[in-house]
This record gives C-alpha cells, structure tokens and sequence, in this order.
C-alpha cells in the first residue's frame, strides 16, 4: 500500500535517527588528534572511547568520511597469511569483524564466503602448502585442496586444462568474508560521534607543529588545533603527511584499480582469488562482480583508471569463468595504495615522541581494520605499541628485521 | 595506450618498460654505517609531484632515466643514464671494508 508506506515514513512515531552527531568548528585543542578520517582512523578513535576513556578526540578528514581506500577496496576478509606474525594479527580482526554488527548494533553486512587462493604453478602449490601449515599451527581455518574438491564447492569455476593457466590446487579458507565497506565506518563513526569524539570533514591538515621532538599540535584550513597526541592513519597519503612531522617511510605510493561488473542473478558464494593471474573477484549482496587486479606497475598519486588494468584483468577471468564474456562493466575506479617493500604495515611509534603512525597499508587494509584501531588505540593510550604491532615497527628497517608477507595479494612476489 | 619515449628505442608502449624508483644518491657501500645504507635502501622520498626515475625497456635491457610528475602522470622528458652518472661505480671492493 502506497499510501501507508508514505504515511509511515511522514508520521512522527518513528523518525529517522540521525547517523552521526551535527559537524562543529574544531575546539582549540583535544588529548587526541587523529590525522585520517577512513576506516583505520575512525576505528582507533572508537576504542579510545570505548577501552581507555579517552573522548576528547578529533578526526580531521582532508575529503569525506571513509572517502578515500575504505570507500575503494574490494572489501574481502581473510587470515590465511604466511607470516606468522600477519596471520595472528589478521585472525585477531577477523574474530573482531565477526561481532562487530552486534558490537555496533549497526549492521555491516558481513558474509562468510568461503576464500579460495588458485594455485597455477607447483611453486605455487608448495607455497599454498606451507601457508595451510602455518594457518593450521595458528587455529586458523586453511587447507590444500585439489580439482575434484574445487568442483564440489565452487561449481561455476573453470577447472578444465584447456586453459593457459590450468587451476592445479587452490589453497581454501572457509571463513573467508566479506562486509560492506562504508557501513564499517559508518558504525565506528557513529559509535564514537556519540561518546563525544569530534570528526572534521573538509579539514586539511596543512602543518605538524613541533617542539623539541614532540607534537603540540597541527595548522589546518580551519586554523589551528593543539593536541597531546597525534596519529596519522592516511593510507595513500602516508608519506606526505610523515613529511610534514620530518620523517621519510619505506612506502611508495601505488595505485591499486578494481570494477564492478552489472548485477545479475547470485551463481557465486564464494571469493576466488587467483596471485598468479591477478585476479580476484567475488558477488556482492546486490548481485555485482566486485573484481580486482594487481597494483598498477608504476608510482602514482592518482586514482585514474586505465584500459590496460582492464584487458589484464578480464583477459585472465575470462579464463576462470568463460560464460563471463557478455558481462557489462558497471563503475570502475582506482585507491591509492602504501606499498612497503615487504608488503607488511608500518605501525605503532614514529621518531617523534608523541606521534604515532598507522601506514604501509598496500593491498591488505580493509581486513585489518578492527584490530588496527584496537592496537593502535592501546599505542596511543599507553605510549607502547601493542603486542600484536610490535613485528611492523617502523625500526623493522633499520635493523633489517622486515616481516617478509607472501600472502599478500594483488603484488607480485 | 601510454607511450614512453625510450631514448635508445624511441616512442614504445609503457607495457614494454619497468620502473625502477627513484633516483637516489648512493651512499658508499663500503664506508657506510648500517643504519646509512638501510635509509639509502628502504626509506623513499615518495615525492607528489615531479621525480628522476629509473626505467629499463625490457626487450633491450636498456635502463635510462625518466622525469615524470607523479600526480598528473606527465613524462617530461627521457635521457640516458650517463647524462647524470658522470663517473663508473666500482662494487669490487670487499664488503668486510665497510666500518660500522
């Protein structure tokens, strides 16, 4: 009935609740001023309200909330890492993002899928293999599995060997998830808008005032805003910003390209990532392929889209999935990407004494989002770096200590 | 389709090049500290805007240089290497040489 829908959206028994608190003008100055308003620094802004009491925060956003790598990744969840030290810090998000619709009372779409990592190779194989190893060792749900057992789970999938790249094995991860981006943030923003945490849209940080190696505060287009602390969580932008507090990162900046093709009837559950191709690609909620490639093969500070991305990408999926081949791109777009040359983040305490950095996010930022604002969080409050970040200090590099992370995706190795 | 100007090949595709990074000073490998060469390897100025970069056309293995702008994608200009490399690098020396 058209009309009681509409007398119930205008009747005031049930009014919109409003998402976030109104935007203010900055105040002079907060304990807490959190450089980035994406997934990341929203995240580590709600459990410094939630666990340590902390609510006199702001989060200054150069764009819009969750605009920039939050708004443009893939939105797959997954911890079958290779490294040890990547696969507790991974499962420990996971075990996060599972509650976390609950925890927000806001929900965030989250889906377990079901992750397969297609091996083409025997060294493929063999690192398969080993990475299902280190999962198991760690409690974390992985395992080899062959053609047959791919059949089974993943029917739509081309296993035939009249391929390039026949699929040889594929490394398989049951939880495996994905969630919907924005409401990730949405629900952190929310959460902490409420206990008082001030989020700054359309607020550039311009400067990162100093004395004697310590931060006092940061000059914006809105003036100045004096702080305790200080953290910068600008994927993309990491290092402009680590310019401004004095400091050079390991990281260069890199687009990352994706689309999504138009939506059609649901025939794939899960997310079927190929490293050796370059492929990823699974069917949202709305019935649209979200698909990714590889980093592009150059620097760049821009989120332009190129056809050469394009006829990689779906030259290769084609081969995964050939009944593809009349399907309609929807939306393109591109992220800008921290790539660190062991693919492994750069968290926790900076040269400077009061300032803390959560950066190097290449490829793998979206999954890592709970427990980065968790860690970093704890890094703020106490002034020590969680347990969980201590393997991805910045030091990592000087003392040749680098968390070598194979199963990153998207990167060639 | 991105053309880069290869200075030994002329105007190719980009697909047949591979980036190499910036242009960074180098450090003498065997008279510097640890902590100099490890700056020298892993930390990046990451410069929005304007770079000198390392390029190798891959099918002649001719590594040049390139000047680029790392914000609107523009090549400026490509120029062999020895335009900036006056002096050959010797790496025969022993690395027990290096003091800490």
């Amino acid at each position: 009935m058209p009309f009681g829908l509409l007398r119930y959206g205008l009747g005031g028994k049930y009014p919109a609740r409003r998402h976030f608190t109104p935007e203010k003008n900055p105040k002079k100055s907060y304990d807490v001023v959190i450089v980035g308003g994406g997934g990341h620094g929203l995240a580590c802004a709600y459990y410094l309200a939630r666990d340590w009491g902390i609510r006199n925060v702001a989060v200054i956003e150069k764009g819009y909330l969750a605009g920039g790598n939050t708004a443009r990744n893939t939105a797959i969840i997954r911890s079958n890492y290779l490294t040890p030290e990547g696969v507790e810090f991974y499962e420990h998000s996971m075990k996060l993002y599972r509650e976390l619709s609950n925890t927000f009372d806001y929900n965030i779409l989250y889906s377990e899928r079901g992750h397969f990592t297609l091996a083409h190779t025997d060294a493929a194989i063999r690192t398969s293999r080993w990475r299902a190893e280190v999962n198991k060792h760690l409690g974390v749900d992985s395992e080899l599995i062959f053609p047959d057992e791919i059949a089974k789970i993943c029917p739509s999938l081309n296993l035939s060997d009249d391929v390039r790249y026949p699929i040889l094995g594929a490394l398989y991860h049951p939880p495996g998830a994905i969630a919907r981006h924005d409401a990730v943030a949405w629900g952190y923003a929310r959460r902490a808008s409420e206990w008082g945490v001030d989020i700054l849209q359309q607020t550039e940080v311009t400067r990162i005032l100093q004395e004697g190696g310590k931060v006092t505060g940061v000059e914006t287009n809105r003036g100045t805003i004096h702080c305790g602390k200080a953290m910068q969580a600008v994927a993309g932008s990491s290092s402009l910003i680590s310019k401004m507090a004095g400091f050079k990162l390991p990281i260069r900046t890199i687009p990352l390209q994706a689309c999504v093709s138009l939506p059609v009837k649901p025939f794939l559950d899960q997310i079927v990532v190929s490293g050796s191709l370059h492929v990823y690609i699974s069917q949202s909620s709305r019935g649209e392929l979200v698909m990714g490639g590889s980093t592009d093969p150059y620097s760049l500070y821009s989120t332009r889209s190129t056809l050469d991305f394009k006829e990689g990408l779906l030259g290769h999926m084609l081969e995964l999935f050939p009944f593809l081949g009349d399907m309609r791109l929807a939306r393109q777009w591109a992220g800008m990407t921290d790539m660190t040359p062991d693919f492994s983040p750069v968290m926790g305490k900076t040269p400077l004494e009061n300032y803390y950095i959560d950066s190097g996010w290449g490829t793998w930022g979206f999954k890592a989002t709970p427990v980065c604002g968790v860690t970093m969080a704890h890094t703020v409050a106490t002034g020590e770096p969680h347990d969980l970040i201590k393997p991805f200090r910045y030091d990592r590099f000087k003392d040749f200590m680098q968390v070598g992370e194979k199963g990153a995706a998207s990167v060639g190795h | 389709m991105k053309i880069m100007n290869c200075p030994l090949n002329g105007p190719r595709n980009i697909l047949e090049f591979v980036w190499g990074g910036e242009v960074k000073a180098m450090p003498d490998p065997a008279a510097c500290s640890d902590a100099e060469w490890a700056e020298y390897t892993f930390l990046e100025n990451n410069t929005a805007g304007v770079v000198r970069e390392w390029w190798c056309h891959v099918p002649s293995s001719y590594w040049f240089i390139a000047e680029r702008n790392t914000v609107t994608d523009e090549i400026i200009r490509t120029y062999p290497a020895g335009e900036v490399f006056k002096n050959r690098v010797e790496f025969a020396m022993p690395a027990e040489g290096g003091k800490k």
